[in-house]
């Protein structure tokens, strides 16, 4: 039991965890892409589309991949080109993608997917309780793992990790040090959107091998708040999208059990969840002020 | 510009219709007919067309009040949601109350219920400095799912052969219709309510304290405006009008709750408000635009074969557009000539 439960926690919290740490790094650079829901839908059906024409679960992923950063490109050159306001570009590129992907994936709702497989290490895979948890995921699982370390090292250990952090702090001081505040921000925008994307392809290549319009239901929205919760700190991003994947997978377990709660009430947890959690953490005003972005969502145009 | 600026996004939105047409082996003049005229040549679906504006244009002059004081509001169809429900529960709670006070009663309620609901995320706000987009939007998904319980759960007709709808509403609970089709009074309700918020925001000193609040918030507390106020005032006005055009869907066309009463009009009427330039005169004009889109999008499925899902990419890239215009008002565009020593700020 604790190890199925464990088991789809796991794959529950991937595609918020691969979704979110992108947006982290796009809004430590000063942007706040609020269309994280289109391009993972988008993600979701590239990644499955590909998948199900080519038979391969790693293109679909790739395609998903790649989809969520060209949806990206047009938010960055709406926002950082055209100086176009971020809130609305992002919803717009929500919009934009929950319609495209519908339309896009008429012709393959019904359809049987090919779900990712996972690692099998010959020994290892077979070890008990261990063995299926650390070794036997899909290899997008240690993916998103690999991304948190990534961007943490990235963020805090790198010059590319400074000046991103120097655009999305002060992007007036940055330009003024030569730094090319645009260029900088169409690269995280591209890099959150991957990674949306990438978080989109697991939802329908690997948690669910199938394709049903909206399937993100307000999964890149419920990424969003995690960067919010994690205070613009990658590893707290893996804690949330873990507790989130928890929560939901609760819900999923309640249900047979009764409990005399009609499932619609434990459906609305997630969501219930995660404005509760916004809650306790503004409450905290410090912390949130000294790690969020001081530029966040302010346009840049450079003094000639 | 500022009137120009929609035009030349829709523009570039019926050209780019246009292109998707051709890659999609269709005549594209006759797609673009199809899709933009036909539907207003004939008088059912002009009536249709207004019956579509109506919730949009409710929505979206509601959601102008919030965009324009800085108060993000986007989580209108969960407002209309529950404005429906709240209205609704007269009809379905006392369906023995028919008289002349039941209608007006249901979109009191019904406003009321999208007014509350709408606090939530503004008082966390005020309160707390909790994320008002992240809030109303989580809230929209609460809301669906409150209404899928109540019509399979409590509010279900025991006559209704294992359908997950409610009784359908007596007469006295409907809003009279005027056309020949599904028009009816919910559209004058809505113009009347337009035209008030117009006068507000252009004539009296709450439209001004709204548009300072927006456009400078520093300026508006030396002024003793008070923005927490204003973001309570604003949700409350936004999700008011969201929840009146919940309960008169509700009480039209609908005639009973179900689980699906909207398709998806609280986010399309924020295209609709950006469109119109969150200006409530633009606002009806680009309901209309909208409505259009909606309908376009019924014909080329039946007429071309074409998928009505069109309509929904069409009105995201119409939203890009119109935005991406934006810079045209905002901004001067002139060929880059770098290396001006002189230093004047750039921003319009």
């Amino acid at each position: 039991m604790l190890e199925a439960i464990i088991l789809t926690v796991i794959t529950a919290a991937t595609p918020l965890l691969l979704a979110a740490i992108g947006e982290l790094v796009v809004e430590r650079s000063g942007v706040l892409n609020l269309g994280v829901e289109g391009m993972m839908v988008m993600g979701a059906v590239a990644g499955f589309a590909l998948t199900n024409t080519t038979g391969s679960t790693l293109l679909g992923i790739a395609g998903g991949l790649v989809a969520g950063a060209l949806v990206s490109l047009v938010f960055a050159f709406v926002t950082q080109t055209l100086v176009a306001n971020q809130v609305a570009s992002g919803l717009a590129l929500t919009l934009f993608g929950l319609g495209l992907s519908g339309l896009l994936g008429e012709s393959f709702v019904g359809t049987p997917g090919i779900k990712l497989p996972s690692l099998d290490i010959p020994g290892l895979s077979d070890l008990p309780f261990v063995g299926p948890i650390l070794f036997g995921q899909d290899i997008l699982v240690y993916v998103s793992f690999a991304l948190v370390a990534f961007v943490s090292w990235m963020l805090f250990r790198t010059r590319a990790g400074l000046i991103i952090r120097a655009v999305g702090d002060n992007h007036g001081s940055a330009h003024a040090l030569g730094y090319p505040v645009i260029l900088v921000r169409y690269l995280t925008i591209l890099f959150g959107g991957a990674c949306a994307g990438l978080g989109g392809a697991y939802l329908s290549v690997a948690y669910t091998p199938l394709w049903v319009e909206n399937m993100t239901s307000g999964r890149g929205w419920i990424a969003l708040a995690l960067v919010v919760f994690a205070s613009w700190i990658p590893y707290r991003v893996a804690i949330g999208a873990y507790l989130f994947g928890l929560v939901s997978i609760l819900q999923l377990h309640a249900q047979p059990l009764g409990l005399g709660v009609p499932s619609q009430f434990l459906s609305m947890l997630p969501y219930l969840v995660t404005i509760l959690v916004l809650v306790i953490i503004s409450l905290n005003r410090r912390t949130t002020r000294l790690n969020s972005p001081a530029c966040l969502g302010r346009p840049f145009v450079p003094d000639r | 510009m500022a009137v120009l600026s929609p035009l030349i996004a829709v523009a570039l939105t019926v050209a780019t219709t246009f292109v998707i047409f051709a890659l999609y082996g269709v005549d594209p003049f006759r797609g673009l007919y199809i899709y933009f005229v036909a539907p207003l040549t004939e008088g059912w679906s002009r009536e249709e067309l207004v019956v579509k504006a109506t919730p949009l244009i409710l929505i979206a002059a509601g959601l102008a009040v919030a965009y324009l004081s800085n108060n993000w509001n986007i989580g209108a169809e969960g407002q209309f949601t529950i404005g429906a429900i709240a209205g609704s529960a007269i009809p379905i709670l006392a369906p023995d109350f028919q008289t002349f006070a039941t209608l007006p009663l249901m979109l009191i309620m019904g406003a009321l219920g999208g007014a509350l609901y709408a606090t939530i995320p503004a008082l966390l706000k005020t309160r707390f400095g909790t994320n008002e987009i992240l809030t109303s939007l989580m809230l929209v998904y609460v809301s669906l799912l409150f209404l899928d319980w109540i019509v399979r759960g409590p509010w279900r007709d025991p006559m209704a052969f294992g359908f997950p709808n409610t009784v359908s509403f007596s007469d006295a609970a409907l809003i009279p219709f005027i056309g020949t089709g599904r028009l009816n009074a919910s559209a004058i309700v809505a113009l009347v309510v337009v035209l008030a918020l117009a006068a507000v925001l252009a004539r009296t000193l709450k439209g001004f304290e709204i548009r300072v609040l927006g456009e400078s918030p520093r300026a508006g507390a030396f002024a003793g405006f008070s923005a927490k106020r204003m973001t309570v005032f604003a949700f409350a006005v936004s999700g008011a009008l969201a929840g009146l055009a919940g309960i008169m869907e509700v009480a039209s066309v609908i005639g009973k709750l179900q689980p699906v009463i909207s398709p998806g009009y609280g986010f399309t009427a924020i295209i609709v408000a950006f469109l119109g330039r969150l200006n409530p005169i633009g606002i009806l004009i680009a309901g209309f635009v909208i409505a259009l889109s909606y309908l376009g999008g019924e014909a080329i499925q039946s007429g071309l074969q074409v998928s009505s899902r069109m309509a929904q990419v069409l009105q995201g890239l119409l939203l890009f557009f119109v935005l991406a215009c934006d810079t045209l008002i905002l901004y001067r565009v002139r060929l880059a000539r770098p290396a001006t020593p002189t230093g004047a700020p750039a921003r319009a």
